[in-house]
């Protein structure tokens, strides 16, 4: 009722599939898409 | 750790370290902030805590009924049960790891012109020259750098290559021989180049832009906004005529043939356009989909930069666009701000949010005589170089400086919400103000963490809409 949550990537559950370093360079990382 | 901010009607919290985005009720938006600050921050017991915090939003909001609270705590329990509420910092025991990661190069930066035909007061390059001699790379050395970074991208494919200056048109047929090479070695050498190019637009033609359409990933065109902005710090060579005037047209033409693929009009705001909002407002007005505008970096004796006390009126700014943004979106006229995109659902991993932007190490610079710097940032501090095309990197000591960079070894950042959006800031902005690396470089902060509310609430805002939308098919 008084809370409505936005659709997010879980930086917790991100450490046991993340890692790969597939992803581009950043001049943001704020910005960037991850294979996500 | 959490952070809570109101923007355009929205109240939203971030839960900063499982990068959860809760958006609220001003009901829900104070009881997390008691919540937050006897519980979590000051360990009361809930048992002890909860009566007190009932009372305060009971004073504050009259009509708030015991089922109302207790559902309203009842929401914030399961979040916080859930991992998506104030949730703790387990990230920092991973750096030892982090630090002993085993790095390839991904992508370079081709100076390939230190020379320029505009003469901007605000370039980092000294118009162009990096502080050194006018020089043009040869095909040889641009090809050198491509074997460099084809045979230092380990197994990775996809490789991106960015023509840089200086004015990298001014040396136009370096760059196509350079894109044609790089193409020839795909196949054999299992590597996809993206090829990018960013140009002040003076030297753009018919060709040039075929040929960018055809080849080139990215395209970044330099414009600062207004007329009157953009010719007062990117004055032409000889101080005749108006860069605006010459580019405008080009610009446009570009744009219409680009069609859907990537390109940005890029601009730099000053102490002298703190108003930047219109400037950015001015090139969507004329159609343009995707625009960047951008503080300029500058110390504070340059009469141009950007100072301590323009900050609130910077914020302002963001808060406008940001408004506008919105509007224009939901009215179907739209256009892509740089700083206010986010990608919630399917941004990086910590890995990537600890690493930062790879200068250094992922990412290089290569001069004109083959030098490689960290980034095109550093080009020109000769403490920075890290080796050439040829002989490969020869200062580790150095390149381990910048590979160890994460937001644990900045004081500044233990404590800031927007540590894991921005990794730590610029390198070469704390090294320009603080003298190393390790700092950040402060109005620089305060700014990024505007942005970074204006994207999360832009989100939210859209999702809101898309709800409704939503709602309206299902009646």
């Amino acid at each position: 009722k008084h809370i409505k949550s936005l659709k997010t990537r879980n930086l917790k559950e991100s450490m046991k599939k993340g890692g790969c370093g597939e992803c581009k360079t950043s001049c943001t990382v704020g910005n960037q898409s991850c294979k996500a | 750790m959490i952070h809570q901010f109101k923007q355009n009607g929205y109240d939203i919290v971030l839960d900063v370290n499982s990068g959860s985005v809760h958006v609220v009720d001003d009901i829900a938006y104070d009881a997390i902030a008691l919540y937050n600050d006897k519980i979590i921050e000051h360990h009361i017991s809930e048992e002890e805590a909860l009566p007190s915090i009932k009372s305060e939003i009971r004073s504050r909001y009259s009509d708030v009924s015991d089922d109302d609270f207790d559902e309203l705590i009842g929401e914030i329990k399961e979040l916080r049960n859930d991992g998506q509420l104030f949730t703790e910092d387990i990230y920092e025991k991973f750096v030892r790891d982090f630090k002993n990661r085993i790095t390839v190069t991904k992508a370079l930066c081709l100076n390939v012109a230190h020379d320029c035909n505009l003469a901007c007061r605000y370039c980092f390059a000294g118009q162009g020259e990096y502080q050194g001699d006018r020089a043009l790379m040869s095909y040889e050395t641009g090809k050198a750098a491509l074997d460099f970074l084809i045979e230092h991208s380990g197994k990775r494919r996809n490789l991106e290559v960015d023509f840089f200056g200086g004015e990298p048109l001014m040396n136009w047929e370096v760059v196509k021989k350079l894109v044609a090479y790089g193409r020839s070695q795909e196949k054999e050498k299992n590597k996809n180049f993206r090829f990018t190019i960013t140009t002040n637009g003076l030297l753009l033609n018919d060709e040039i832009i075929d040929f960018c359409n055809k080849e080139m990933t990215n395209v970044v065109l330099s414009i600062d906004g207004r007329r009157e902005v953009n010719d007062r710090m990117r004055p032409t060579r000889n101080g005749n005529g108006s860069s605006y005037d010459i580019i405008l047209p080009k610009y446009k033409d570009f744009a219409k043939k680009r069609g859907d693929r990537e390109y940005y009009l890029r601009g730099t705001f000053t102490h002298y356009n703190l108003d930047f909002a219109e400037d950015v407002l001015h090139l969507a007005d004329m159609g343009f989909k995707e625009l960047s505008m951008e503080p300029v970096v500058a110390l504070p004796s340059d009469p141009y930069a950007i100072k301590e006390e323009d900050v609130p009126v910077l914020i302002e700014q963001y808060d406008k666009l940001a408004k506008e943004y919105v509007k224009r979106r939901k009215d179907g006229r739209g256009f892509t701000f740089f700083h206010f995109m986010i990608d919630l659902s399917g941004g990086p991993c910590v890995a990537k949010r600890l690493a930062g932007c790879g200068s250094g190490t992922e990412y290089l610079a290569v001069t004109p005589w083959g030098d490689l710097y960290p980034c095109h940032q550093f080009v020109g501090e000769e403490k920075f170089v890290l080796g050439n095309v040829w002989d490969g990197i020869t200062n580790t000591e150095v390149q381990e400086g910048f590979k160890h960079q994460n937001v644990y070894e900045k004081p500044k950042c233990r404590d800031c919400f927007a540590r894991y959006y921005c990794s730590g800031g610029c390198a070469a902005n704390s090294y320009k103000f603080h003298g190393t690396i390790d700092d950040a470089y402060d109005i620089g902060c305060e700014l990024q963490r505007k942005r970074i509310e204006c994207a999360i609430m832009i989100k939210a805002a859209l999702d809101e809409d898309a709800d409704e939308a939503e709602e309206a098919e299902q009646a």
